[in-house]
């Protein structure tokens, strides 16, 4: 998985939430968010991270930003450590990453216009010369996300959830950043809506050589916007593919059940579903060896006691099963 | 449309102009809580009642220009007339006069201890809920005291030991105002202060609070730009009852004779010189009365129009 | 053809807000018969909650009112009857299962308590009697050790087990329709595999009907035999499910269909995604004419000028375009 032109590689990353509680309310217990996640991103290329609820591909994203902070791993963006930079490089960092959030309705600050949420960046980061240039600019990225520059004087609540969207994206746009960590953009949207939103977000990252984290849990949406795509389940990666070799040939059986779930928009094609049994266990206490095992149809004995590797099963696909690939 | 790349954008503009669905909207939400204020019937109609007393209060003497503390026994305590519209004292000083007077001693004091009590409960309430760990706990440890204390012998207890000091460090007048206003101010600001915890607590894990991070906001900008003003629409509620409630605080203190001194007329000591002479001139204690009760009550009033209008779910 | 089992006539829900009235469902006309599972399918405000809903007359009156048309049950018009007469047809002849499963669930009740409160409701059986139906109810859907988790309050399920305790409480009294409103939108997809597997389950089990109301076209393609698409109050379009996503006609159907990526083609990045352009109209005052012309890429002027009526173009395929 080393790869020297990445722009931003992640090893071992691991977050632990403390479940506290008792009189004192100590520390009981940890909830193993994300347990040990590693892989790579190139320049200009769009990871699709995907995963069901609760599997730690949002607590990565926000990790890979430290708006949490990491409880252990490495972070290398642009050849430093972003778990080790200090308030100030923070700060620059900023300027290179930036993230879009699921929520249209939460994600932008109802008592702010439009033009304040968007302009905000400039405005912490000295970016406009002037007044003038300030709102130049402004309209200049609601123009870029498909707005309008008489939609800076309006307030949030007058949009759609799509528009909202947009302003979301003309907001990190601002700062002209190398890499944006995408969490679940269009999952709140209605359907016709979140292939305009899909659609755009493709031209911007080919007009500005973006680089794309695409967090979601629609595999569908993953798959058409991704180069290669990371499966997470229970805080770790268990399949890392391009985007083809892992709808074609999946390796790992969670990611095979997981595509074999999605429903086909086409009542003539008929599959085969592996329908996998129970929940997802909880994350507190996670099953031991493989996180898999406890409903993995092709589970053996030593599978509850050994963990399995992620290893290179083919060029650039790799998985972590003992039994696959 | 496959193919055509930044020209879709442009053909999802037209569109956009569909923003905007209802007519004549006022965009802010601030303003959008003014309008929804003012069809709040029994809110708006407070207000007016209110803005009247506070307009009469404050302009009472110079269209009513009889001094408080002219004594004319020949006149006492008279019923209405027109001389005297509220009749008099036991020692024929006009009620009219007095009451103006005393109105602005009651609105400012309870308008200032609000100040006081907002401001010290925000201070304490951001600062908890922004910080995690012992400075919360701690913050909220000292809250819960100050909510255990019983107000009115703690109230009593205040002024009888502070009013001498006060007095010569401010003077007569001055010195029992602010020491009122402290007072009372200082032992009311801790439901504000848990208020504006409990908003910051939970505006801090929003979205948007998250993206302004993700921008690289410093904390002071988080606090004021975003979370502060999201935080206000129960602080304002809060305020608004904390104003009622400081008017009848003053009015209590005024009625057990340790308020303001004797001479200096306040709502609550003109009904307290009135409660000896209940049976002879009941005039003298229900006008007095009658103005706590309309400036508590319409304030109350206009309080729940605006909790109706400030309303979080409706405005996020 | 033997009359519908639930036959929805002209029906006009409408709401009274602030602004005006919203026109929340315009004149929908459907029917479900005997036995058979109906997608209801549309984005959000585009009435298909709400015409769940009504069914079974669950729409606060006011803001919400009943302004024309019939709601047929078994030839029986609902809209006139009053609660008591409605509660006999609740959760006994009709019974509805919404999105979000922990708040249809009363969190200070066991499930147990609550699905027999339902049995003992509408069979008249002894709270006892009724405790032993909820756990074999619980069986049915698949809860493993059912006897013990009847006495489980909703927070100790996860979501798809909390699904799964509303589809056993819903057919507790052996409806004959069951109305899923979103049932799986919250859940996820390895959990909706399993709760559309179940429903599936108890439909051939039970024999009733089920109005299936969603916004995923996957979920309609593979559950559905007929599919009723809506869009701003409006059917624009009724088919067998078959010959909707075969040869969708309406043009507001066509891009739903073509906006969705797909798994199953052509893996790796596709080519550009169809979108329809704009957004949803207001449903406050909505302009004359078709509802989806000011995003219609074939609109033409007289597309704008009146309503285009509900016509049949194949057996059992019926559009409102006039192209």
């Amino acid at each position: 998985m080393s790869n020297t032109d990445a722009l931003l590689s992640v090893r071992d990353l691991r977050k632990h939430f403390a479940v506290k509680g008792g009189v004192l309310s100590r520390v009981i217990d940890k909830v193993h968010a994300v347990d040990g996640v590693s892989f790579d991103i190139g320049a200009g290329e769009t990871l699709g991270l995907v995963g069901e609820s609760g599997c730690g591909k949002s607590t990565t994203g926000r990790c890979i930003l430290r708006l949490i902070e990491p409880s252990s791993g490495e972070i290398w963006f642009d050849g430093a450590d972003v778990t080790k930079m200090d308030a100030t490089a923070l700060r620059s960092l900023r300027r290179d990453m930036q993230i879009i959030f699921q929520d249209p309705y939460a994600s932008l600050n109802p008592r702010l216009t439009v033009g304040a949420i968007v302009g905000e960046a400039l405005t912490i980061h000295n970016l406009a010369k002037s007044r003038r240039a300030h709102e130049e600019r402004v309209v200049q990225l609601l123009e870029t996300v498909g707005l309008q520059a008489d939609h800076m004087r309006r307030f949030p609540h007058e949009f759609s959830g799509g528009q909202r969207q947009r302003i979301g994206i003309a907001r990190a746009l601002a700062v002209e950043p190398k890499l944006i960590v995408c969490d679940e953009p269009v999952s709140a949207l209605d359907v016709s809506i979140q292939a305009q939103v899909i659609n755009l977000l493709e031209d911007l990252q080919e007009q500005f050589g973006l680089t794309y984290l695409f967090i979601a849990h629609d595999l569908s949406v993953v798959e058409h916007i991704s180069t290669r795509i990371a499966v997470m389940y229970l805080g770790r990666v268990v399949e890392i593919a391009p985007a083809r070799d892992l709808y074609d040939t999946p390796l790992h059986p969670y990611s095979e059940a997981l595509l074999s779930a999605v429903p086909i928009p086409d009542p003539t094609v008929k599959r085969q579903r592996i329908m996998l049994q129970g929940d997802v266990p909880n994350p507190i206490n996670p099953p031991s060896g493989c996180h898999f095992h406890t409903r993995c149809p092709i589970a053996k004995p030593d599978c509850a006691t050994r963990v399995p590797e992620l290893r290179e099963s083919r060029p650039g696909h790799w998985v972590s099963c003992h039994y696959r690939g | 449309m496959a193919g055509s790349t930044p020209a879709s954008l442009t053909a999802d503009t037209p569109a956009a102009a569909v923003v905007a669905p209802r007519k004549n909207r006022p965009t802010s939400p601030w303003q959008e809580a003014w309008r929804r204020f003012r069809r709040h019937r029994l809110a708006a109609a407070s207000g007016i009642v209110l803005l009247l007393l506070i307009a009469v209060v404050a302009l009472g003497p110079f269209i009513w220009p009889v001094p408080i503390n002219e004594i004319d026994f020949a006149a006492k305590l008279q019923g209405p007339s027109w001389a005297h519209p509220l009749g008099t004292d036991d020692l024929g000083q006009d009620l009219l006069a007095r009451l103006i007077y005393g109105g602005r001693i009651s609105l400012a004091v309870g308008l200032a201890a609000m100040v006081v009590a907002v401001v010290v409960g925000v201070l304490v309430g951001a600062l908890a809920g922004m910080s995690a760990g012992w400075v919360d706990a701690a913050l909220m440890w000292v809250t819960d005291l100050f909510l255990a204390l019983p107000l009115l012998p703690l109230l009593l207890l205040l002024m009888y030991l502070f009013r001498d000091h006060f007095k010569r460090l401010f003077g007569v007048e001055g010195g029992a105002f602010i020491l009122i206003v402290v007072v009372i101010g200082g032992l009311r600001w801790m439901q504000v202060a848990r208020l504006v915890r409990a908003q910051f607590l939970s505006l801090r894990e929003k979205e948007f609070v998250e993206a302004a991070r993700a921008l690289g906001a410093s904390k002071v900008r988080l606090v004021v730009g975003h979370i502060l003003p999201n935080a206000l629409g129960p602080v304002i509620v809060a305020g608004t009852i904390d104003v009622a409630a400081a008017i009848i605080a003053e009015s209590t203190l005024s009625f057990l004779g340790l308020g303001f001194p004797s001479d200096i007329p306040t709502w609550g000591s003109v009904l307290r010189d009135a409660k000896d002479y209940l049976d002879i001139a009941p005039h003298w204690a229900l006008f007095p009365g009658a103005a706590i009760f309309l400036a508590v009550i319409t304030i109350n009033f206009m309080g729940d129009g605006l909790r109706d209008a400030l309303d979080p779910r409706r405005v996020l | 053809m033997a009359e519908p089992l639930l036959d929805i006539r002209g029906l006009k829900t409408w709401f009274k807000t602030d602004d005006g009235m919203v026109r929340a469902v315009d004149g929908v006309s459907l029917s479900i018969d005997r036995g058979e599972t109906l997608g209801v399918v549309g984005e959000s405000g585009c009435g298909k909650t709400v015409t769940a809903r009504s069914v079974l007359k669950l729409i606060d009156m006011p803001p919400g009112r009943f302004e024309a048309g019939q709601i047929l049950w078994q030839g029986r018009d609902l809209i006139p009857l009053d609660e008591t007469e409605m509660n006999k047809i609740r959760a006994r002849e009709i019974a509805i299962i919404f999105q979000e499963p922990m708040t249809s669930l009363n969190p200070v009740y066991t499930v147990g308590d609550q699905i027999a409160e339902v049995i003992e409701l509408h069979q008249k059986l002894s709270r006892k009697q009724a405790m032993v139906g909820a756990a074999d109810m619980l069986k049915l859907v698949n809860i493993p050790n059912p006897e013990r988790r009847v006495h489980d309050y909703p927070h100790q399920f996860s979501g798809g087990m909390r699904q799964r305790v509303m589809i056993a409480m819903a057919l507790s009294c052996q409806p004959k329709l069951l109305i899923a409103d979103e049932p799986t939108t919250a859940l996820d997809v390895t959990i909706q595999a399993q709760i559309l597997e179940l429903m599936q389950e108890m439909k051939e089990r039970f024999g009733m009907a089920i109005m299936l109301i969603t916004h995923a076209m996957g979920v309609v393609a593979e559950t559905t035999q007929r599919v009723v698409v809506m869009y701003a109050g409006k059917v624009v379009e009724e088919a067998p499910v078959g010959a909707l996503f075969g040869d969708p006609r309406h043009p507001y159907t066509q891009g739903l269909i073509r906006s969705i990526p797909r798994v199953d083609r052509s893996a790796g990045r596709q080519a550009r995604l169809e979108s329809i352009p704009g957004t949803v109209p207001s449903l406050l005052d909505p302009p004359p004419g078709c509802r989806f012309a000011a995003r219609c890429r074939y609109v033409m002027p007289a597309c704008t000028q009146a309503i285009p009526p509900l016509k049949e173009v194949a057996p059992g395929h019926k559009v409102a375009c006039i192209l």
